[in-house]
């Protein structure tokens, strides 16, 4: 498939590459039309949010409301950190006009004055590679007043976070923005109505921003029929960990997982190249680790889509795929992201700032064979108490990869219980004082 | 204190928001730039500049993992521990910086010029295993490369 967001194109993060290759005119094309237009051709294109949740974007943008006495604000998420996604970073590397471009014109669409794009602190070698794209775009007159001698004014401002994976979280990215810890608020009142300063704002990712200006370039009707017709339009996939290629690949949606990873010679892309020693594959996370974990004997068949993994009981997630091979110790594998949700459990709700806690003491019980036969049953039982319990779905991403470890590889806990008849003394050191 | 340009830079920011508050995080990390490391005295010097109470500064340096509570050695490397980097082996490489450096994670070497640290996911997943140092991300790494770029970190 032709690579739309990123395109083989030597320099294109250049201003001059850009727009020698089309670059802005989508914008201009866009401030020609009227901003329900906009938002309509959004709407019609079926784009569906790459951050997680698929939520249809132009749905969301029609959830701001059309007269208010106000500021609207856009904010653009890119402070990814979930384990397992990396895709936001090379937009800012490869095409940082294209996510500008896309954030122009969705701020037309919904009469946004100020544009934020957060990313995450550690990415302050991206930030300052974006920074430069947007000095460009503004001294050519695409950000700033009176954008291409039209009536439209916004300003485009990036703020660097401090090491947060809750950040990513919309309302908690709000929260952080406004000078505050990152706490994620309660739903509703929804962004639209009370975002940021308690105005109306607008949360997109990244990768979704930067599909707009190909849906205007295509029209909605041909982008809707790129990939699977629920789930459309290019997809950026991250594939890691056992696979001879990893990185990340342009796909269209509703690609074969079992293509992802080893290729497929008949269209020419070789992709994750395969399993290194020809290994079998145990388990997969497809997207990010807070998506339900597979087990590699049920992969076949299934596609890199919203409803291709909900029907495989999992989810696409921000297409953040996992591979493990067969010698994979998941016991370690689930320990340690589960130490991850603990360590970047904001702390607001109990289930999950205690839960996440206690599900890691128990594994560690588990990777240090000192648990026993009830520890399985105690484990699923804190994990489905955190599940829905909690503000924000940090505590679902914590507890939904323990819930379908458990599920599906039950058997690998069994092996792992106490050798001893229970009368081994525990090693395991006690969580509080475990970290930090 | 904070330098003059750093202080010229803090008021074109302040112009990007209705109020000084979110300008924090930039003037923290300005902070901890030409500081190595954020004391009480840089958190009320922030929270003078930003029109914030100390103890809420003093709440978001606390909240955010990169700011140094304490001052750390000329170069932090902050190793990805999480699970796409363990499953490329990033324990081997904890291991050799451990054997190297002669601390554990957490230390700074005795001559200050290493603070080793474990990190959380990075986003370089596909160029695992990896560690950061200052804004430069090293990837792709085996015992050989860490050797290279331990030696080129004066």
């Amino acid at each position: 498939m032709e690579k739309l967001i990123l395109p083989n194109i030597p320099d294109l993060h250049k201003l001059d590459v850009y727009e020698a290759n089309g670059g802005y005119q989508m914008l201009r094309k866009a401030l020609g039309m009227k901003p329900e237009e906009v938002t309509d051709e959004v709407k019609k294109s079926n784009l569906r949010g790459r951050g997680g949740a698929c939520f249809p974007t132009g749905l969301k943008w029609t959830f701001m409301p059309k007269n208010s006495d106000k500021p609207k604000y856009l904010c653009i998420n890119g402070d990814e950190s979930e384990p397992g996604t990396f895709k936001d970073r090379q937009i800012f590397e490869d095409n940082p006009h294209l996510m500008i471009e896309g954030g122009l014109i969705a701020a037309y669409a919904m009469g946004v004055q100020t544009i934020y794009l957060y990313i995450r602190g550690e990415y302050n070698k991206w930030i300052k590679m974006v920074q430069r794209a947007v000095d460009d775009a503004y001294a050519k007159g695409y950000i700033g007043k009176n954008i291409l001698g039209s009536n439209f004014s916004t300003n485009f401002y990036i703020h660097r976070g401090a090491g947060a994976y809750i950040c990513g979280e919309e309302s908690a990215l709000m929260n952080s923005l406004e000078g505050e810890r990152g706490y994620p608020r309660v739903k509703p009142p929804f962004p639209a109505q009370f975002g940021l300063w308690g105005c109306p704002t607008t949360i997109n990712n990244v990768e979704t921003i930067a599909n707009v200006p190909l849906i205007l370039r295509m029209g909605w009707e041909a982008y809707s029929k790129i990939g699977h017709p629920k789930h459309p339009g290019p997809i950026l996939v991250g594939i890691s960990g056992h696979v001879n290629a990893p990185g990340v690949y342009e796909v269209p949606t509703g690609v074969l997982i079992t293509d992802l990873i080893y290729g497929n010679p008949s269209i020419g892309e070789k992709y994750g190249r395969g399993v290194p020693g020809n290994k079998k594959i145990k388990a997969i996370i497809p997207g990010g680790s807070s998506t339900m974990i597979m087990r590699g004997d049920a992969i076949e068949g299934v596609t890199m889509d919203a409803d291709g993994l909900k029907a495989a009981g999992s989810s696409v997630g921000t297409a953040g795929l996992i591979v493990m091979d067969e010698d994979t110790d998941l016991i370690r594998v689930i320990t340690r992201i589960t130490k991850f949700y603990y360590h970047e459990s904001c702390g607001q709700c109990t289930p999950c700032r205690e839960g996440t806690g206690w599900m890691f003491k128990i594994l560690k019980r588990f990777e240090n064979r000192e648990a026993t036969m009830e520890d399985i049953d105690l484990l699923l039982d804190v994990a489905n108490n955190i599940e829905g319990n909690t503000i924000c779905a940090l505590g679902d991403a914590a507890a939904w990869p323990v819930q379908s470890m458990i599920k599906r590889f039950r058997d690998e806990f069994e092996k792992r219980v106490m050798k001893s008849n229970g009368t081994a003394k525990r090693k395991s050191p006690d969580i509080v004082h475990a970290l930090r | 204190m904070l330098s003059e340009q750093n202080l010229k830079k803090i008021e074109e920011l302040k112009t990007h928001y209705p109020n000084p508050r979110p300008v924090v995080l930039a003037a923290l990390w300005m902070w901890q730039d030409e500081h190595g490391w954020i004391s009480e005295e840089g958190m009320k010097y922030v929270a003078g500049l930003v029109n914030m109470p100390p103890h809420e500064v003093y709440g978001i340096v606390t909240f955010y993992t990169m700011f140094n509570r304490k001052p750390v050695g000329r170069h932090k490397i902050e190793v990805c521990t999480n699970v796409s980097c363990m499953l490329r082996n990033s324990d081997k490489i904890v291991k050799h910086l451990e054997n190297r450096l002669n601390v554990k994670m957490g230390e700074t070497t005795p001559d200050n010029r290493f603070t080793l640290v474990e990190a959380e996911c990075l986003g370089a997943c596909g160029y695992a295993p990896m560690l950061q140092c200052g804004d430069e991300y090293y990837e792709n790494l085996d015992e050989a490369k860490v050797d290279r770029i331990l030696s080129e970190l004066k």
